[in-house]
């Protein structure tokens, strides 16, 4: 294929928007681990731009890891993963085999009371109330349960389910296995690529979730990670100072903390991130197109 | 399923109820055995609020429970409605819902078609990693930049003193606010959302650009004649899903960005529901102002799709 002159700028002036478009992206989550190496006088004296630390040191990290609400901010999301990710797992499973199935009388009514809820919920208010009058306030149980599953999630399993071909459940029936036995010998290892989406959502949205810990948690000690943040970086709250033991030493990093609790935070996501990448589209696409 | 084939049942299907209950529960209950957690969950966690969605006939109080409090009838609905803030409510939540699907709907789709023209593959693989990053930062990390870089010695105060302008707190403009938030929407979601764009273009039949170059077409000429075109169907069905959720403008952001100063501009619907219903506890007004709000997208969402399927031919439902 011969490539003209308009070919040429046409993949220039795309290489120089792309490679613009990076830098953009970029930098602001780059400013973050300067800032975060930095020392906090330096830092707060120089606004602005920054390319690489002012006087690098590790203060702030060896503060941060020391601090008990941040550590007592991860246990608690880490507690809330490990058991939400097993229930969110299971019952995604559960409802789309069961919509994905055949020959059933009561499907449509079920089917039906399941996708409802995907257009029309009680909204903020009556689930607040409700999450109260289960006895779950002031619990991590009001993490786990309320979004122990996603109807949306399960459309997506659904969709891989009937990807399978029928056949391999028709002759496990004839050998005498069970819907149980069928879908978690048989369906299961063939979706593996789709449960891996779905815990990548699950996942992504436990441990970025901040907004029902911030309406249903009282205790600063049972808050998870991104609440604490915020009580950190937005709210300006003090709770990081007058949960420290060492108060004057934390004020030394006031501001170098914060980057480094942002650190903290995300490069648990950010590792994973190389690993689940290669699921992306495949997980957009069956959630969006064919859902 | 298997079962069946062996013994159909006859065609007159006249065998009773009854029998046919039994076999069928006999058959599948496993199928049914499965979906009971899924059904209790749905019950307490989706179908138990939207009975509790009558608090917003009734005046809510927490010693009476929600069947013991008195009915009101439409007040809350009547006291919304003449709220001294309803319009300006509804004038924001419209504005940064329109403000959102002018520049951030498109934004993904220009990506996706700029990432199709890159040749290397190693580059098109680096920029997708690389735009796809922000949208697994926290909403909490990604709010608390943007207040970190707006602020009076913020990186933005600086370039702008560079070009000669002046440093200020740009959170405590109103007339800023709707740059910063869909500036930062953008760095947010662009990456992720051109995903279903590229995959769409993955589909679409290579041939069409081989007949296309024999006969002499150019890439700009492509580009128009052929992946625009196929790229349709997919950006009708997320423009109607968008306009489906026009008045769910997402509070998440809004509360950890906004302050008393931009309510003017800032405060939506949603975070008002939240300030006056979480907040201030005025749990019956709140819940009736969410349902407002409900109706109102499920009205969009069936008029988007009515007027999708007429002149598009590709719908929801």
């Amino acid at each position: 294929m011969k490539r003209t002159k308009s070919d040429y700028i046409m993949d220039t002036v795309i290489t120089v928007i792309m490679v613009a478009l990076c830098f953009v992206t970029l930098y602001p989550m780059y400013y973050v681990i300067v800032a975060s190496f930095s020392n906090n006088q330096a830092l707060l004296a120089t606004p602005g731009v920054l390319w690489y630390p002012k006087g690098f040191n590790f203060g702030a990290y060896a503060m941060a890891f020391k601090h008990p609400l941040l550590m007592s901010g991860y246990k608690n999301i880490l507690f809330v993963l490990v058991v939400s990710l097993p229930i969110n797992i299971l019952l995604t499973l559960f409802c789309g085999y069961f919509m994905a199935s055949k020959n059933l009388m009561f499907k449509a009514p079920i089917v039906g009371l399941i996708m409802f809820t995907m257009f029309f919920n009680g909204g903020m208010i009556p689930n607040y109330l409700n999450v109260r009058s289960l006895g779950l306030y002031d619990s991590l149980w009001a993490l786990i349960l309320p979004g122990a599953l996603s109807v949306y999630n399960s459309v997506i399993c659904k969709t891989a389910i009937e990807a399978v071909p029928d056949s391999l459940s028709e002759s496990a029936y004839i050998d005498g296995a069970n819907d149980l036995i069928i879908l978690f010998r048989i369906i299961f290892p063939l979706i593996v690529p789709t449960t891996m989406v779905l815990l990548l959502y699950y996942g992504i949205g436990h441990w970025n979730g901040w907004f029902n810990a911030s309406i249903y948690l009282q205790d600063n000690y049972k808050l998870p990670i991104q609440n604490v943040l915020r009580a950190v970086l937005i709210a300006n709250s003090n709770i990081l100072n007058a949960a420290a033991a060492e108060n004057d030493k934390m004020d030394q990093f006031a501001e170098t903390i914060k980057y480094a609790a942002i650190v903290i935070s995300t490069v648990p996501v950010l590792c994973i991130y190389p690993f689940v990448q290669k699921y992306f589209v495949k997980g957009v696409m069956i959630g969006a197109v064919k859902g | 399923m298997t079962g069946q084939a062996v013994k159909p049942s006859a065609p007159g299907n006249n065998q009773s109820l009854g029998y046919r209950l039994k076999r069928d529960f006999y058959r599948n209950k496993f199928k049914y055995l499965i979906i009971l957690p899924v059904l209790v969950y749905l019950a307490l966690f989706c179908y138990k609020p939207m009975y509790g969605l009558i608090i917003a006939f009734k005046e809510f109080r927490p010693n009476l429970g929600i069947a013991g409090s008195p009915w009101v009838g439409l007040k809350q609905f009547h006291n919304f409605f003449n709220d001294p803030y309803f319009f300006r409510l509804l004038r924001n939540t419209f504005t940064i819902s329109f403000l959102s699907i002018v520049f951030c709907f498109p934004a993904p789709i220009l990506l996706a078609l700029f990432i199709n023209e890159i040749r290397s593959n190693t580059f098109k693989k680096t920029v997708q990693t690389i735009t796809y990053m922000p949208y697994f930062i926290s909403m909490v990390v990604a709010c608390s930049l943007i207040r970190t870089y707006t602020q009076q010695n913020g990186i933005v105060s600086q370039i702008v003193m560079a070009f000669g302008g002046e440093a200020t707190n740009w959170l405590n403009k109103s007339e800023y606010f709707y740059a910063i938030y869909i500036i930062s929407e953008l760095w947010q979601t662009v990456g992720w959302n051109s995903i279903i764009y590229l995959a769409a273009l993955t589909g679409i039949d290579q041939e069409q650009y081989e007949a296309a170059r024999i006969d002499g077409a150019s890439r700009m000429q492509q580009l128009w004649r052929i992946t625009l075109p196929n790229l349709i169907p997919t950006i009708m069905i997320l423009l109607i899903l968008r306009m489906g959720s026009i008045l769910n403008v997402g509070f998440e952001k809004l509360i950890l960005i906004y302050n008393q100063g931009i309510y003017n501009v800032a405060d939506v619907i949603s975070t008002y529901v939240y300030r006056r219903g979480i907040i201030d506890a005025a749990y019956s007004y709140g819940a009736a102002v969410g349902l407002f709000n409900s109706i109102v997208n499920i009205i969009f969402l069936l008029v988007a799709n009515k007027l999708s399927t007429r002149y598009t031919e590709s719908g929801l439902f």
